[in-house]
């Protein structure tokens, strides 16, 4: 993590720059977008078909399960979607699977004007152009935090503390929140966890995974002592049960995404000292570590493989417009961390961007990743209720991952 | 009948069977004998937002020549049935050399994701099937013999659960049983403890799964039990009545042998469906105390990275223990074929 990119990106993100539109309407051509449904990505898509002009044609399917069908939809000739709206993890089935397109040539004829810091370039060919970046970063309650007389917490440690404290005073039982669902989430808090904790997730250059070490047990140790202070049931909580628990006013710290955080400060869902005390604040380090026990996410737009080059054209185009500054207006401003030229933070975005100043790893974009990350979520359960050691849910974890591997191909 | 009438008779479901069973099930087998190639892995330089990285990616031009020369993929035989993530042959070995006693030999078993899924199917199918073909008949006696003027109402009643899709019906139940929900609330202070959470422990989160399964499927046993029962012979009830028979001896010895050959279908059929209990582990989010085989498919398939042969292996495990399962109903309807 360079002090150069960091600056780099802090100062994109505060300069307005120049507007420079893509050609729309597109004339010729088709449009098929398939991608996450929340607010940021439904305003990027109206915007794309809206630059589709008369006799072309433009959909977009926005969905939760968009992950389970967009390697599918892009495998066929000509493919079904013509772009997959997708983040730094998810882009490598569609790389593994070979389905996307190199966009390169596209820039050079249509898109001169985006700027670098959007591009996505894997092995020097630019794949995917990123428009929004999200992180978990701390919730806090100022209220509570105020009552037991303590600063807002920097460190998992800290956190630990406040809990006890405000425990032991009676404010709340469960005092902590977290997704900690087992599987998909559970794994991502390890991930956060180990990273924060200096941890390397596999031997260096190749796919053999070497987790089972002294940071893997501190960051199950500190999985499980986090879990303590929660609601019993946080084994189910996944961010939208966690999300209620906080405007319920049950919890008073939690590890929450950046982009969930704005429905936790509206006046929507909780009552007024709720929402009002929500606040967001940096992402924590652990264990005395400078690099926050967090992941840094992208979210972009890539162009299908197997299409006519017109529809890539046409699919390029509306895109690229759909992420210039023209999308930026006093409705969407506030919907995300946008990588665009001329975007303005608004206090719930502080989260994320304080996570990219501090050298925030970003999730790492590896092609056997996804296997890794589906062997910790069904591991860390057993652990943390209680039934084994660390040290054998860490090797729970290192052989479920191999067998997967190895079933792959990544491993012999 | 004729050979030749016979098989015009059959040809139509014989081909509809062959296109929709047996074909896609040798496509499973298929797959669950052939995995992908090795990967060719290639040094790249990523960069981003976040800055740039020097990671790892898969080598496509090399990656399309392997497809090319083999498309269906490597050739491992068996060896996915065998991996740790299904059979877990050596790994089992392993854990019987060191183990000290057979009880640490079955703990540390579990600890494996084959075992630990086929133990919660079995214990579900064994106390759900039973328990819904009792409640089933003992619904069915109490409709029939309910007045005539409310059957109606109470059979639509007594339908509801299996009417409701099961994700649904058990999302309800789930958010019941919250520690905050109605149950939920009700069990605490039942018990007088604060802390319980039926999510939170696995024998509660097993019980509640099992619970779930009979609510679910015991209006399949009452309604074919129910329609059994309109044709009990009504001269021999009543001969049993003048002879001063009970009421409960008339079900005993009269109702109950009339039913046995529903029994053996309504068994059938239940121990097939709760072989393959899935709905309620996902809508419960129970995968931290209770996982089954169709739940292991499910989650293979749904990782970022699909891991087809793992589920087609998974998958041709399950057809295997349903036919184990089914074996002795089976031979035993066989046997009474013949003998007549």
């Amino acid at each position: 993590m360079s002090f150069m990119k960091t600056t780099a990106l802090a100062s994109v993100l505060a300069v307005t720059g120049t507007a420079v539109l893509a050609d729309c309407p597109v004339t010729e051509g088709r449009l098929s977008l398939v991608g996450n449904e929340f607010p940021a990505i439904q305003s990027v898509a109206a915007l794309a078909q809206e630059c589709m002009g008369e006799g072309t044609e433009a959909s977009a399917n926005l969905t939760a399960d968009h992950q389970k069908i967009n390697v599918a939809g892009m495998s066929g000739n000509p493919a079904e979607y013509t772009s997959a709206i997708i983040a730094n993890s998810s882009i490598v089935a569609l790389i593994n699977e070979d389905v996307i397109r190199p966009l390169d040539d596209l820039i050079a004829e249509y898109g001169q004007d985006i700027p670098d810091l959007q591009k996505i370039t894997i092995d020097g060919q630019v794949m995917a152009i990123a428009f929004m970046a999200n992180a978990q970063t701390l919730v806090y309650r100022a209220d509570v935090l105020e009552q037991i007389g303590v600063d807002v917490p920097e460190t998992y440690e800290e956190v630990l503390e406040a809990a006890e404290m405000i425990r032991e005073q009676g404010i709340m039982e469960n005092p902590l929140g977290g997704a900690y669902a087992a599987g998909w989430n559970l794994a991502e808090e390890f991930v956060n966890m180990y990273l924060g904790h200096g941890g390397q997730f596999y031997e260096a250059g190749t796919p053999q995974v070497a987790i089972n070490n002294e940071a893997g047990v501190k960051t199950l140790e500190m999985l499980k002592a986090l879990s303590e202070y929660m609601n019993p049931d946080y084994l189910t909580h996944d961010s939208n049960a966690t999300s209620a628990e906080w405007e319920a006013g049950n919890v008073a710290l939690m590890n929450m995404w950046g982009s969930r955080s704005g429905v936790l400060m509206d006046e929507e869902g909780s009552e007024p000292q709720v929402y009002e005390n929500t606040k967001v604040a940096p992402p924590l380090t652990v264990d005395g570590g400078d690099i926050p026990a967090s992941t840094l996410w992208w979210d972009g737009w890539t162009v299908a493989k197997n299409i006519s080059d017109e529809d890539a054209a046409a699919t390029f185009q509306a895109l690229a417009h759909a992420t210039s500054p023209a999308l930026l207006n006093d409705k969407t401003m506030g919907e995300a961390v946008w990588l665009i030229d001329g975007y303005e933070p608004a206090p719930v975005n502080e989260g994320v961007l304080a996570a990219t100043r501090m050298g925030t790893q970003p999730y790492p974009m590896l092609p056997y990743q996804g296997l890794l990350h589906t062997a910790l979520g069904d591991n860390i359960a057993d652990y943390l209720q209680g039934n084994e050691t660390a040290e054998q849910a860490l090797s729970d974890i290192e052989a479920a991952y191999t067998a997967a591997a190895q079933e792959k191909g990544f491993l012999n | 009948m004729k050979h030749k009438s016979f098989f015009w008779f059959v040809l139509p479901s014989s081909i509809a069977m062959l296109l929709f069973i047996f074909f896609p099930i040798l496509s499973v087998l298929l797959q669950s004998v052939f995995t992908e190639h090795e990967q060719v892995i290639k040094e790249v330089r990523n960069c981003g937002p976040f800055g740039c990285q020097t990671t790892t990616s898969i080598d496509q031009e090399a990656t399309a020549a392997l497809r090319e020369a083999e498309p269906l993929g490597r050739f491992v035989g068996l060896g996915v049935y065998f991996d740790r993530g299904h059979l877990a042959l050596s790994e089992v070995a392993q854990l019987w050399r060191e183990s000290a006693g057979l009880g640490a030999f079955f703990d540390r078993l579990l600890n494996l994701p084959f075992y630990k899924a086929i133990a919660f199917t079995l214990t579900y199918t064994f106390v759900v099937t039973p328990l819904t073909i009792v409640l089933g008949f003992v619904i069915a006696v109490a409709v029939n013999s309910a007045a005539r003027a409310i059957r109606g109402p109470l059979i639509f009643v007594s339908l509801l659960p299996f009417i409701i899709t099961p994700l649904v019906g058990s999302l309800v139940l789930f958010w019941m049983l919250d520690a905050r929900g109605i149950i939920g609330s009700a069990m605490q202070v039942l018990a007088d403890d604060p802390d319980l959470s039926v999510k939170a422990s696995t024998p509660l989160m097993w019980t509640m799964l099992m619970v779930y399964g009979v609510w679910h499927s015991a209006p399949f046993a009452f309604i074919v039990y129910y329609a059994g029962l309109q044709t009990v012979n009504q001269d021999t009830l009543e001969a049993a009545m003048v002879d001063g028979a009970s009421r409960w001896e008339r079900i005993r010895y009269v109702v109950i042998p009339h039913l046995l050959p529903i029994t053996t279908f309504i068994a059938l059929i239940q121990l097939m469906d709760n072989f393959r209990v899935f709905e309620p582990i996902v809508s419960f989010s129970a995968q931290a105390h209770a996982t089954s085989l169709s739940w292991a498919i499910y989650n293979d398939l749904s990782g970022e990275t699909r891991q087809l042969s793992s589920a087609a292996a998974t998958s041709f495990l399950t057809i295997i223990g349903v036919a184990i399962l089914l074996s002795p109903v089976i031979v035993r309807t066989y046997r009474d074929f013949t003998r007549k």
